[in-house]
C-alpha cells in the first residue's frame, strides 16, 4: 500500500538484503520523476552510512546498502525521514545539455519510415524534434542511455518490425514516444533519424556519461559539414558542449 | 609476471565489482562468485577483495615468471603446478618458471585463481573488474588470450604456503536457494507464488554472467509481467511474459521492465555462480531480517579465515 505522506505517496519493496527500492506513485510524469531525483539528490549529500548507491528510475529509487553496516528496517526509517522531509519544489533549476545532431541522410536510416508514418516532411520532423528540451527519466538499458520524455506526439513513430543488429554509436532514434542517443554500438530498435559527434560516454572524462536522471537534453541541427567540425575539434579536445540551467518549478 | 599460455574458454580478471556507476547505466561487473574469491584472497592473506582471474568452464595455462603464493578456488578444476596436481582452497608457493594449468571443470563452472596481492591492472571506475560490453576494466577491458602478461607484486615476506580450508562441491542434488519474495510478488497471485517457492526449476543453456534462465512451470502475472522499467540487483529473479524465470547476476542490466517475483540472498549468489546447465533448483523463502543476519554471519567468517 502506498503510505501518503502528504507530500509524496511511496513504498518501500525489498530486494532481499542488497537494496531497498523506494516505490513512488507509478505515474510516469515529471512530478513523480523529481521525488524519486529529489531523493537520490538528498542520499548523495551524505549523511547515511551503510548506503552504497542509488539507482534512480522513472517511478522508484532503488538504494543499495551494506547491511553490516545498516539494515533494512533503520534504513528505511532514514528514507522515510528524508522523504518527509523534501522539498516538492525540486532543486529550482536543472541543467540542460545542449547537443548537436546531424540529420543528414547519411545517417537518419529510417527519416522515410518516419515521414510516411506521420504525413511530415523531414524539415519538419526536425524542427520538431529540436524544439522542446526533453527530461532526462533515467539511464539504463546501456550505460548513458538516456529514457527521455516530452517527444511531442505528432513524431512518434513505432520501432521498427525487425530490430538491427548494430547501431552505431551516436545514433539518435525514435522508438514509440520516446527518443534517445545511443551511447555505445548496440543492437537496437528504434528509427534512426540523426547522429551526434558529441560522445555521451567517454572514459577519459572524469564523469565517463555526460548528463544524469533529473538533467535535460536538448537537440540542435547541424549540417554536415559542422558535424565533421564538431567531430574533429571532439579529438582535438577542443569542443565544449553548450550547458544552460532552466527553471525547473 | 603471469605469461598467459592459453586463456581457456572465457578468463576475465575480476574484483568485487563496480560501484557508484549503476545510476549512469554500467552494470555492476565483478566475480560470479564472491565466496570463492574472498576464500581465496583471505587464505593469501590479501586485502578483500584483491583482482582474481575468474575462469569459465575450461581454465588457463600460464607461466609464473616470478615467485609468488597463490591459491585456487570456487569450482573444481583439473589443475597442476608442472606435474604436481592441485587442490583447490589451498595455499601454493609458485616458483619463477612454473607453469599452472588449469584444466577442464570437474565440478562447479567458474574457478579462482588468487595471488598474493593480487593482479595489477588499471583500475578503470573504480574497479579492476573487467565489462566486456564496453571492453574496459580489467586485462585490456577484454578475456584474457595467448601472449598476455598480467603483473602481480613481489610475494610478502610472511609465508601464507599450507593455509587451507575446507572445499565446497557442487554436486547433483537439487540445489536449494533461498529467496526474499519482492520487489513485484504482489503481481503474481498466492498460488503462482507458491508455485515459486516450491516446483522445481532446470538450469537451461541460456547462461552467462548477465543471467541464469530457467526451464519449470510458467509463471504469469494477474495483470501480464510487464512494469514501469525499475532498477536490478544482481540476484533479481525477472519473470518474463514468457512465464519463465531469469536470475539475473553480476553483468546484469541496471533496469528493467519486467516483474521481479523475488531476490535470491546475497550469500546463496555464489552457488548459483557455479550451475551448470541441467542442475535442478528450488527456491526456499526466506526474510529480508534471515538474509541480513546471514550475510553478517559471513562476514565475520571471512575476518575469522583471514586471521586463522
Amino acid at each position: 500500500m502506498l503510505k501518503n505522506s502528504g507530500k509524496a505517496e511511496y513504498e518501500f519493496l525489498p530486494n532481499a538484503d542488497t537494496a531497498v527500492t523506494v516505490q513512488f506513485r507509478r505515474e510516469i510524469c515529471k512530478e513523480v520523476n523529481r521525488q524519486v531525483t529529489a531523493l537520490a539528490d538528498m542520499i548523495e549529500s551524505g549523511g547515511v552510512p551503510g548506503i552504497i548507491e542509488t539507482v534512480p528510475t522513472f517511478t522508484s529509487l532503488t538504494v543499495f546498502y551494506d547491511c553490516s553496516v545498516i539494515r533494512a528496517d533503520r534504513l528505511r526509517e532514514e528514507l522515510a525521514r528524508m522523504i518527509e522531509s523534501s522539498s516538492s519544489a525540486g532543486k529550482g533549476s536543472a541543467k540542460v545539455y545542449h547537443i548537436p545532431v546531424c540529420y543528414d541522410e547519411k545517417f537518419a536510416l529510417d527519416m522515410q519510415n518516419v515521414c510516411e508514418h506521420t504525413g511530415l516532411t523531414a524539415d519538419e520532423i526536425i524542427k520538431i524534434h529540436t524544439s522542446e528540451p526533453y527530461l532526462i527519466y533515467m539511464l539504463g538499458f546501456l550505460p548513458g542511455f538516456a529514457y527521455l520524455g516530452g517527444l511531442d506526439e505528432k513524431i512518434a513513430t513505432p520501432r521498427l518490425k525487425s530490430p538491427r543488429l548494430e547501431i552505431f554509436e551516436g545514433a539518435v532514434g525514435i522508438g514509440g514516444n520516446q527518443t534517445g542517443i545511443y551511447p555505445i554500438a548496440s543492437p537496437g530498435g528504434w528509427q534512426l533519424i540523426g547522429k551526434t559527434p558529441v560522445k555521451v560516454f567517454d572514459l577519459k572524462r572524469e564523469k565517463p556519461i555526460l548528463y544524469e536522471a533529473g538533467d535535460y537534453i536538448s537537440f540542435y541541427p547541424v549540417t554536415l559539414e559542422e558535424y565533421e567540425r564538431i567531430e574533429k575539434q571532439i579529438k582535438e579536445n577542443s569542443f565544449e558542449i553548450k550547458i544552460t540551467e532552466v527553471r525547473d518549478a | 609476471m603471469l605469461e598467459i599460455i592459453s586463456g581457456g574458454a572465457l578468463s576475465t580478471i575480476q574484483d568485487a565489482g563496480r560501484f557508484g556507476y549503476m545510476k549512469n547505466g554500467f552494470t555492476q561487473s565483478g566475480v560470479m562468485d564472491l565466496h570463492a574469491a574472498k576464500t581465496a584472497n583471505a587464505l593469501l592473506k590479501n586485502e578483500p577483495v584483491v583482482p582474481v582471474i575468474e575462469m569459465t568452464a575450461k581454465g588457463i595455462t600460464a607461466w609464473f615468471t616470478s615467485d609468488t603464493y597463490f591459491c585456487l578456488t570456487g569450482g573444481i578444476f583439473r589443475a597442476k603446478l608442472n606435474s604436481r596436481p592441485l587442490k583447490n582452497n589451498t595455499v601454493y608457493k609458485a616458483h619463477k618458471n612454473e607453469i599452472i594449468s588449469v584444466g577442464p571443470a570437474v565440478s562447479g563452472l567458474r574457478c579462482y585463481l588468487a595471488v598474493s596481492g593480487g593482479f595489477t591492472v588499471p583500475r578503470v571506475m573504480g574497479s579492476a573488474s573487467t565489462n566486456l560490453k564496453i571492453g574496459a576494466g580489467g586485462y585490456e577491458g577484454r578475456k584474457l588470450r595467448t601472449y598476455d602478461t598480467v603483473d602481480y607484486p613481489a610475494p610478502p615476506k610472511e609465508s601464507p604456503e599450507g593455509r587451507e580450508t575446507d572445499i565446497e562441491l557442487y554436486g547433483s542434488d537439487i540445489c536449494e536457494i533461498r529467496a526474499v519474495p519482492g520487489p513485484q510478488n504482489d503481481m503474481f497471485d498466492e498460488e503462482t507464488m507458491q508455485k515459486f517457492f516450491s516446483e522445481t526449476f532446470t538450469v537451461t543453456s541460456d547462461l552467462d554472467r548477465m543471467g541464469i534462465r530457467l526451464e519449470g512451470p510458467e509463471l504469469k502475472g494477474i495483470n501480464g509481467n510487464d512494469i514501469i522499467s525499475d532498477g536490478i540487483v544482481f540476484g533479481s529473479v525477472q519473470i518474463p511474459n514468457s512465464g519463465k524465470p531469469i536470475i539475473l547476476m553480476a553483468d546484469h542490466q541496471t533496469t528493467g521492465g519486467y516483474a521481479k517475483a523475488a531476490t535470491v540472498i546475497s550469500v546463496d549468489l555464489s552457488r548459483l555462480a557455479q550451475v551448470r546447465p541441467g542442475d535442478k533448483i528450488r527456491f526456499v523463502k526466506t526474510s529480508v531480517e534471515q538474509a541480513e543476519e546471514l550475510a553478517i554471519a559471513e562476514k565475520r567468517y571471512f575476518e575469522n579465515l583471514l586471521e586463522m
